[in-house]
């Protein structure tokens, strides 16, 4: 029984991460309708600037965690003035097409700068170690690290459904021409929310540094589990993105401990069953799908 | 059919000429008398991954290791030298089989390469390997694991320089287990390479006398090993073996020491290389224990040559790149002997050679498999560094008849 406890609560710990990291994909679906397939571009360079922060400039994780997040806003400003507004006229699948691209530009530049092996990072102080309570224990890393995410999560999803702000935001993703109507300029949003959405990414990157290899490649597997969890919870969904999240940590970590080999499979196989019964996810709206 | 006759008799026409040309010109390949080289000079082939995960063990600075060799090769010999011109040509396989496959073949074909070397990635390595027997041209395999090179894939045109996976496991599970460690768990990623390691790992923690309990598979590639740790700490093991290579073991090292298992298992990893030591810091690997092949600062020999390389490319080498050297060093060594780049010649030079060089101690290159046997080293990961790159203390020199083995009898060399 300690054991499936354990294995509970390391599920619920990566789910937590998986949860913040979708964020951002969920938020820029949700209101500009683009799927930003260089999310996991976006958490590399998160990581890859931490740990280039820490070498150069020997601003270790604390410093990381506010300035990685502005960072990545300013870098999400700059793509979405200068290349993701002008496909968002036309087909979903321009925009899809343009990330990718900008996902293998950014991966190989960073091979060309910093190599294929990876860059140093370390535990934050007071962070090491583990949290032990009888026979289960967690990392104490991996704990500062799920509830670091639901905080951020929760804050997003009040600051979307509680705010003026995230109003204006709704109803402009909702219906763009009333809320002109009303006087608001829509596309005034636009480019703050997608670099809010590429801040959350590289929030999420910062956050795997410590325990995660830091290489160029590290978002390139990543955005897979990610998509799986944006479409098991709705695409453009908050709170599915949060609840997929878990959802997903969960089931890898019952996946790894009852049949190992097939850990990443059972998402996947997870991701076809909700989208057969519920083709827009398990808190998406309907006309998405 | 008329049309067929005249594209025939063309045909016989080109190659009676082409024929002429050779046989009555006078640098021509085979009668020319300063040397018996085809095409009259030396062409080296470097295939490897110059922009994925091996780059950094062996991508472009195994070219500047080989052109080293060259350059002394040249200034050894001089005029005497047989190879007078000597080309370096590389390709990139991206560690992709099937692309490692058309570029051999561009190779020996097209740039006329006499030899090719490195290939790291044991599926591109076995698909090269063919490719040398079909075409009878000579092909020495450095950064690839796989046994099956000297053994049921092995043949008469390819030789296997640096290491393998037995040599792995021979080397860290047997020392580990016969120093107390003999309760093993293991986690290996689930492709050809891992399943090959936790094999080879699982039979020598056996013959040293230790017991696997578990062998755990996972994804390939992974980046959450929190619960596969737990796993692997299961049943209480004194050691947890790691058969991860490049950013997995970066993953798995880093939850390791954040996990309960740190201090209390000593941590054994399959392969490792010098780079991933200097990408992940000293401090995340102190006093794992892995067999290394060569290392730089192991003696005032290595510590010259790594001096030189590192005038060339600001890091120090990694053993895949001294190997390379070695290798080209010792291909151009046969050529002069024999006095032709002919791969038969080559091949009879070289079988059975007994060679002390900056990487190869006590080597020999067995003629039974083609397996070129030598001296390795246990190597523990050092707390401190005195200065860049110097991270191993080498624990002990492992001869070369016990971290090989015998020869495998699966290879039938004809």
């Amino acid at each position: 029984m300690s054991e499936f406890i354990q294995y509970t609560l390391q599920g619920l710990a990566a789910g937590g991460f998986y949860a913040l990291s979708a964020l951002g994909l969920a938020v820029i679906f949700g209101v500009l309708g683009v799927v930003n397939f260089s999310h996991g571009a976006c958490y590399m360079l998160g990581a890859v600037i931490s740990a280039v922060l820490l070498a150069e400039l020997d601003l270790g994780f604390w410093p990381a965690l506010l300035i990685v997040p502005v960072v990545m806003f300013c870098f999400g400003v700059l793509m979405e003035r200068l290349l993701v507004r002008w496909l968002l006229a036309l087909d979903p699948l321009y925009n899809f097409l343009l990330t990718f691209g900008l996902t293998l530009v950014l991966v190989e530049a960073v091979k060309m700068r910093y190599g294929v092996s990876g860059l140093p990072y370390e535990v934050p102080a007071g962070l090491g170690g583990q949290v032990t309570l009888g026979s289960v224990s967690l990392s104490t890393y991996a704990i500062f690290a799920c509830v670091f995410s639901v905080v951020v999560c929760v804050a997003v999803g009040l600051l979307i459904t509680r705010t003026r702000i995230g109003m204006i935001v709704r109803a402009a993703t909702e219906a763009p021409e009333r809320t002109r109507a009303l006087g608001i300029n829509v596309g005034r949003w636009v480019t703050p929310v997608f670099g809010f959405g590429i801040a959350l990414a590289g929030l999420a990157g910062v956050l795997a540094a410590p325990t995660r290899a830091i290489t160029a490649e590290m978002g390139s597997n990543f955005i897979i589990i990610l998509f799986a969890v944006v479409v098991i919870g709705g695409l453009g969904s908050i709170l599915g993105a949060v609840v997929a999240g878990f959802l997903v940590g969960l089931v890898e970590a019952y996946g790894i401990a009852y049949a190992p080999a097939y850990a990443q499979i059972v998402i996947f196989v997870m991701m076809a069953l909700v989208v057969l019964v519920r083709p827009s996810g398990l808190f998406g709206r309907e006309e998405i799908a | 059919m008329r049309s067929r006759k005249i594209h025939g008799s063309l045909a016989i026409a080109a190659s009676a000429s082409l024929a002429l040309a050779a046989c009555g010109g006078a640098g021509g390949p085979q009668s020319g008398g300063s040397s018996g080289l085809s095409d009259g000079k030396v062409v080296i082939g470097l295939l490897n991954d110059q922009s994925g995960v091996y780059k950094d063990v062996s991508g472009p600075n195994s070219g500047v290791a080989i052109q080293m060799a060259i350059d002394d090769y040249k200034a050894k010999y001089g005029d005497k030298a047989v190879a007078k011109t000597i080309e370096l040509v590389q390709a990139d396989h991206q560690n992709k089989a099937d692309i490692a496959n058309s570029k051999a073949q561009e190779m020996y074909d097209r740039q006329k390469a006499d030899v090719i070397l490195d290939v790291p990635n044991s599926a591109a390595a076995l698909a090269v390997a063919t490719q040398a027997a079909n075409k009878k041209k000579l092909y020495i395999n450095i950064s690839a694991g796989t046994t099956a090179l000297t053994g049921a894939k092995c043949n008469k045109y390819t030789f296997h320089w640096a290491y393998n996976t037995g040599v792995l496991a021979r080397g860290t599970a047997g020392a580990i287990t016969k120093g107390g460690g003999t309760t093993w768990n293991i986690v290996y990623p689930d492709y050809a390479f891992g399943q090959d390691m936790n094999k080879s790992f699982t039979a020598q923690v056996q013959a040293a006398g230790g017991t696997v309990g578990q062998s755990i598979a996972s994804p390939f590639p992974s980046d959450n090993f929190a619960t596969f740790l737990t796993k692997a700490g299961e049943g209480n093991p004194k050691v947890v073996g790691s058969m991860h290579a490049g950013g997995d073991l970066i993953n798995f090292v880093k939850q390791f020491n954040q996990s309960p298992l740190k201090g209390k298992v000593t941590l054994a990893v399959g392969l490792m290389f010098i780079t991933d030591i200097h990408s992940l810091g000293l401090d995340q690997f102190a006093g794992t224990q892995f067999t290394d092949a060569w290392y730089w600062n192991f003696d005032a020999q290595n510590r010259a040559w790594a001096d030189r390389f590192k005038a060339k490319t600001n890091v120090r080498p990694s053993f895949a790149n001294a190997a390379n050297y070695s290798a080209a060093m010792n291909y151009l060594e046969a050529v002069q002997a024999a006095g032709t780049d002919n791969a038969d010649k080559i091949v009879a030079q070289l079988e059975g050679k007994k060679i002390n060089d900056v990487f190869l101690r006590n080597g020999e290159v067995r003629k039974a498999d083609h397996a070129v046997v030598h001296d390795v080293y246990l190597a523990k990961v050092k707390s401190s560094a005195s200065e860049d790159w110097d991270y191993e203390e080498i624990l002990k020199t492992i001869p070369a008849a016990e971290a090989y083995g015998p020869a495998n009898p699966a290879c039938k060399l004809g």
